[in-house]
Order: structure tokens, then C-alpha cells, then sequence
């Protein structure tokens, strides 16, 4: 057992259930892993050493006693979006720096019952909102293939620390592509699974038309694993629904025969970095050499997408975050003028509070959909894009008629430096630009690796699904994973762990 | 179209953010653009179209009206920056004549 941590969640699983380790020791070697390369990746925000050793000690004596689940003592990083009960959730927000929630996330309290160990808690963009978890307020988050350039985002703390082994999985929250693009660029597979089948219970809420939680692994049986443990109806999650959740990693194996794989001609388009091209196309004809049938197809509203998603995102964003008004948790600022001497009001509290805690991406988000939302704009701007968006949905809705999946890149070009996009909001956005769409249409989307660039950088290939069938979307990773060898690569150069130094 | 300064600060005033002017001439300028994108939305035809709040067929859901557990009273006040009588204590909220 050389190097615990580059385990897969199935491999850890073997090894504790006969007996090779304890998930105390698989758990004190991530964390020491953790210690010694964190401070170059910076993807945790809080970690929780004492609580994650005491969750495997339990997780050792609940397997020596007959108990056994795939997740029983596999340590888990957990987006800083996501509540736990006692661990700070931050948001990556000085708003909400002091806030320790009094309960846990459905999906937590699941986990938790499954027997997996919590590490910590995850870096991300403020309240989400973000493509490279720059706009985090404590400290931006490098990339693990490259430490000068972004790992995505929003949850890119947790598909830094997935692919530098610094937990075998974790969970995010996609709400435009926050959980596949970060997946993309830090070459490893996550899924943003159809609205409604994870509980949002206990996440906190950027946009909720569109929020989901979803997971990352090393790869896709992990993936599977993870999903169904979190997966399922909540009736504290109003729009969770009450569909049967399958056995996903059971659904995976076989060949495609007969699959229909469409792809969409507008994602691929000028300006998208010609090595993502060809990545993709290749994967293509290996989907094609597993015996599924690839079709062209068209979403022609797909560049609508980007200012639909970018006026119902943030309208939804500035009704959430009015919650933010530092009575009742949170940052609160009662300071006003000094040479006033009347006593603060409200107002005033409201106002410095709010922007004071806010940072500049999420007060541009909050203004933006104000002003979507305000009297004389709603008819041009909110009531538009849902109109639009009711277009791409039936885009999806007649594409998928005809096709399983459909099959295209996560992202148009690999993770871009630090620093590179922060001071133009407008081309930091693009770099969402096909993932906004599926998310708009509620249905879920994969992203797992399918080749390298010039420069060494992974590249996501996008499998996209019908409502509720993730089980096909993953069937689909999985056979591809098999014929190729991209999910088998670790990042290398300064990620050698202590043990191989 | 630049949006006017006064539009800013009437948008921020809505959203209860108090911008120092250099945001206000920064957001003044990146809204603008961000706006600008967004009016292509115009070019489409949604004639006749319903627009899309949720991607749900929602329902409503009826259950019987009975007591469950909820958080403890410490619980939910135990984050709050100021407390008094079991209560969160606010800032003045009507401003009074004297």
C-alpha cells in the first residue's frame, strides 16, 4: 500500500474490507497529504482534522462490526456552500465568515449515514458565482496541473482537491457549470445531475431555479457511487422529486450497440482552442469504435444561452441573498458617519452590511438582477430570457428525441492563468458557455477527461442526458473510460506526495 | 447605452448596497456591457411563448398540519450578532420625532 491517497473510492473500499488499512489510517494519510501540498493548492478553506479522524474511528468500528456500505470510510471534501452541522460554512464570503450552521445538508446527513468521513470544506467563487474561484474572499485556488492557473469554478477547491488526492471525492453545486467545468480543467469526471434529484436541502441558495448539487471522482464507477448516496426525494426540498433513485454503479458495463449519440454543431465554434476540438472529436470516434451511432444535431438557441442564464441567474441571486441583512446571522455593520451622532437606523445597517460583506462579483450579480427585476426592465430583460430559456429547453426536449445522449467539450479552451479574465467580467463568463444551456434546461451533464493539450492541461469531454437519466449519461462515461486511458492520469511535477519524495 | 449614474445608485438603493463611487462608475461601466450582450435577446421572436420559471411540473403538495421537530431556540439564535430576551435585537426600524 504505497500511496493511500491516489486510491479510487472502490480501491479504498477493497483494501478496508479485507483488511489492508483502517479508514483512520487511509484518513490520516490524506490529511497529511493535505499538509503538505495545500499550501501551494489552497483548495480547502476549513479542514476539519480532529472531526474527520473521529468519523473514521467510527466508520472502523461500524465495519469490525458486520456493517458495510461502498462510502463506509472514504474521506470526502464538501464544497463551502454546503452546510454541515458544525463546521463553519462560509460561502466563500466575508458576509458570512462567522456563520456554523445548527444542522447538515440532506446530502451531508446521507453521506453521513453512508459512513463517509468529512474532511473539510472547500474553496469556491463567492456564493458560486464564478468560473475560476478567483473571486473567492479569502484566497483564490491553483490548479493542480499547473499552480499559475485557475482549477475553474465555482467549486474549484473541490476538483483541486479530488485530482491532487487530497480526498477521493467530493461534492459541489452546479448552477451554470460550477461542478463540470471545474471538473474539466482539473482532469478529473464530475456531474451535475438533473434538477430535482439531489436534495438542495441545506445548500445555500445562489439561484434556485437552476442550483444542484453534484459530485466529483477520480472516476466514473466513484462518480456513480457518490450520486447514489446522495440522490433521492426530500420532502424538505420542494423541488426535489419523487422518482426512484437506481443503482447506478450496477447500470454501468456493456458495450454501446445501438446508443444514439447527437452532437451539437453549435458547440463547436471559432475562437475554442483547436486542441479541445480535436480532444473531442477523437472521443467521438471512440464512441463511435464502442458501437454507438453519432448523429449531427442542432440546439440553435445555444447562443441565447449565455445572456438568458446571465439575467434569470442573477435576478434569482439578488431575491436569495436578501437574506443577507446581518440580523440574524452573519457579518452586521452598524457604523454610519462618525460625525453623525443620531443612532444608526436599519437602513443604514442594511446598506453597510451588505456592502461591506459582499464582494465585487456578487454586488455586480445583485445589481444586474435588480435592475432585471425593477420596474420598467422586467418585461425586456427577466420575462424575456424565460421566454428564451422555454426555447432552449425545446431544443433539448427535440434533440434528445432523436439521441440517448448528446456529446460535446465542457469548455471552449483549459484553465487559463490566474489573474487572466478577473477585470472583464463579460469574457469571464464565456468560459461557461457550454455548460449554461443544460443547466437552463434542467438535465443532467457529465464532464470526464479525454486528452491533454500542448501544454500538458486536461481537457472535459460533456456528455449531456434526458431528465433523470443520469444512469445512460454514466453507462456512456464508463464505456469510454474503459477504451481510454486520460482518467488514469495524476498530475505530477510539486504534487509528489511525502511518501514518494 | 451607458446606464446614467442615477440608475446606479437607484439600483443600489433597491438592493440595499452601499457602493462607494468608484464602484458605482465601475459597475456603471461593466453593467453596461453586460446589458448590451443581453439585448440580442431581442433579435428572437417569443410571440405566443410561455415563459420558464421552473423546469418542474410542479404540483401542489397537501400533508397534514402536525408538529415536528424543528431547531432548538439556542440553536437558531446562536449565530445572531445581537440577542436580547431571546429575541434578535435590530437597529432602530421607525425613526421617531421628539
Amino acid at each position: 500500500m504505497s500511496d493511500l491517497a491516489q486510491l479510487t473510492i472502490q480501491q479504498a473500499h477493497t483494501s478496508m474490507s479485507q483488511g489492508d488499512c483502517t479508514s483512520v489510517e487511509l484518513t490520516q494519510a490524506i490529511l497529511d497529504r493535505i499538509l503538505a501540498l495545500d499550501n501551494d493548492i489552497k483548495a480547502y478553506l476549513t479542514l476539519a482534522p480532529e472531526f474527520a479522524l473521529e468519523q473514521a474511528a467510527e466508520a472502523d468500528r461500524r465495519r469490525a462490526a458486520g456493517k458495510d456500505h461502498p462510502l463506509l470510510g472514504v474521506p470526502l471534501a464538501i464544497k463551502d456552500i454546503i452546510c454541515v452541522e458544525g463546521l463553519p460554512t462560509t460561502c466563500g464570503s466575508r458576509i458570512l465568515e462567522s456563520y456554523v450552521p445548527p444542522f447538515s445538508a440532506t446530502a451531508i446527513e446521507k453521506l453521513r449515514s453512508a459512513g463517509a468521513v468529512i474532511l473539510g470544506k472547500t474553496n469556491l467563487d463567492e456564493f458560486a458565482m464564478g468560473s475560476s474561484t478567483e473571486n473567492s474572499a479569502y484566497f483564490p485556488t491553483h490548479n493542480p496541473w499547473d499552480l499559475d492557473r485557475v482549477p475553474g469554478g465555482s467549486s474549484g477547491g473541490s476538483a483541486a482537491a479530488v485530482a491532487a488526492g487530497m480526498a477521493l471525492g467530493a461534492l459541489g453545486s452546479d448552477t451554470g457549470g460550477s461542478v463540470r467545468q471545474p471538473a474539466s480543467l482539473c482532469g478529473i469526471v464530475g456531474i451535475k445531475p438533473t434538477y430535482g434529484r439531489v436534495s438542495r436541502w441545506g445548500l445555500v441558495a445562489f439561484a434556485s431555479s437552476l442550483d444542484q448539487i453534484g459530485a466529483f471522482a477520480r472516476d466514473t464507477t466513484d462518480l456513480a457511487l457518490l450520486l447514489e448516496a446522495i440522490s433521492g426525494y426530500d420532502p424538505r426540498d420542494s423541488t426535489s422529486v419523487d422518482t426512484p433513485v437506481p443503482n447506478y454503479a450496477a447500470s454501468l458495463g456493456g458495450d454501446l450497440s445501438g446508443l444514439r449519440i447527437g452532437v451539437p454543431q453549435e458547440y463547436f465554434v471559432d475562437g475554442m482552442q483547436s486542441e479541445v476540438e480535436r480532444a473531442v472529436r477523437c472521443a467521438l470516434a471512440t464512441l463511435v469504435d464502442l458501437g454507438a451511432d453519432v448523429v449531427d444535431v442542432s440546439l440553435p438557441h445555444t447562443d441565447y444561452a449565455l445572456p438568458v442564464y446571465y439575467l434569470i441567474a442573477p435576478a434569482e441571486a439578488s431575491a436569495n441573498l436578501g437574506r443577507y441583512d446581518g440580523l440574524k446571522y452573519g457579518l452586521s455593520l452598524t457604523a454610519r458617519d462618525p460625525s453623525d451622532t443620531a443612532k444608526p437606523s436599519l437602513w443604514d445597517s442594511y446598506r453597510q452590511t451588505r456592502g461591506q460583506g459582499f464582494g465585487p462579483e456578487v454586488k455586480r450579480r445583485i445589481m444586474l438582477g435588480t435592475y432585471a427585476l425593477s420596474a420598467g426592465y422586467y418585461d425586456a430583460y427577466y420575462l424575456k430570457a424565460g421566454k428564451v430559456r422555454t426555447l432552449i429547453r425545446r431544443d433539448f426536449d427535440q434533440a434528445l428525441e432523436r439521441c440517448d445522449v448528446l456529446v460535446g467539450p465542457t469548455t471552449p479552451g483549459t484553465a487559463f492563468k490566474i489573474g487572466e479574465k478577473v477585470d472583464d467580467p463579460l469574457q469571464m463568463y464565456l468560459a461557461d458557455v457550454f455548460t449554461l444551456a443544460l443547466s437552463l434546461a434542467g438535465l443532467p451533464g457529465l464532464s470526464l477527461p479525454c486528452g491533454f493539450d500542448d501544454q500538458g492541461l486536461p481537457i472535459g469531454l460533456q456528455i449531456m442526458g434526458g431528465a433523470f437519466d443520469e444512469a445512460t449519461v454514466l453507462r456512456v462515461a464508463h464505456a469510454y473510460e474503459q477504451a481510454t486511458e486520460w482518467h488514469t492520469h495524476r498530475p505530477g511535477g510539486t504534487l509528489q506526495s511525502p511518501s514518494e519524495v | 447605452m451607458k446606464l446614467s449614474p442615477a440608475t446606479v445608485e437607484h439600483v443600489a438603493e433597491l438592493a440595499q448596497l452601499s457602493l462607494n463611487e468608484e464602484e458605482k462608475e465601475l459597475f456603471r461601466g461593466q453593467l453596461s456591457s453586460i446589458l448590451a450582450y443581453a439585448e440580442r435577446l431581442q433579435e428572437l421572436d417569443t410571440e405566443g411563448i410561455p415563459p420558464t420559471a421552473t423546469v418542474l411540473a410542479l404540483q401542489n403538495v397537501m400533508r397534514d398540519d402536525e408538529v415536528r421537530p424543528s431547531l432548538s431556540l439556542a440553536d437558531v439564535l446562536a449565530n445572531a450578532p445581537d440577542v436580547e430576551a431571546d429575541c434578535f435585537r435590530v437597529p432602530v426600524v421607525l425613526e421617531t420625532e421628539e
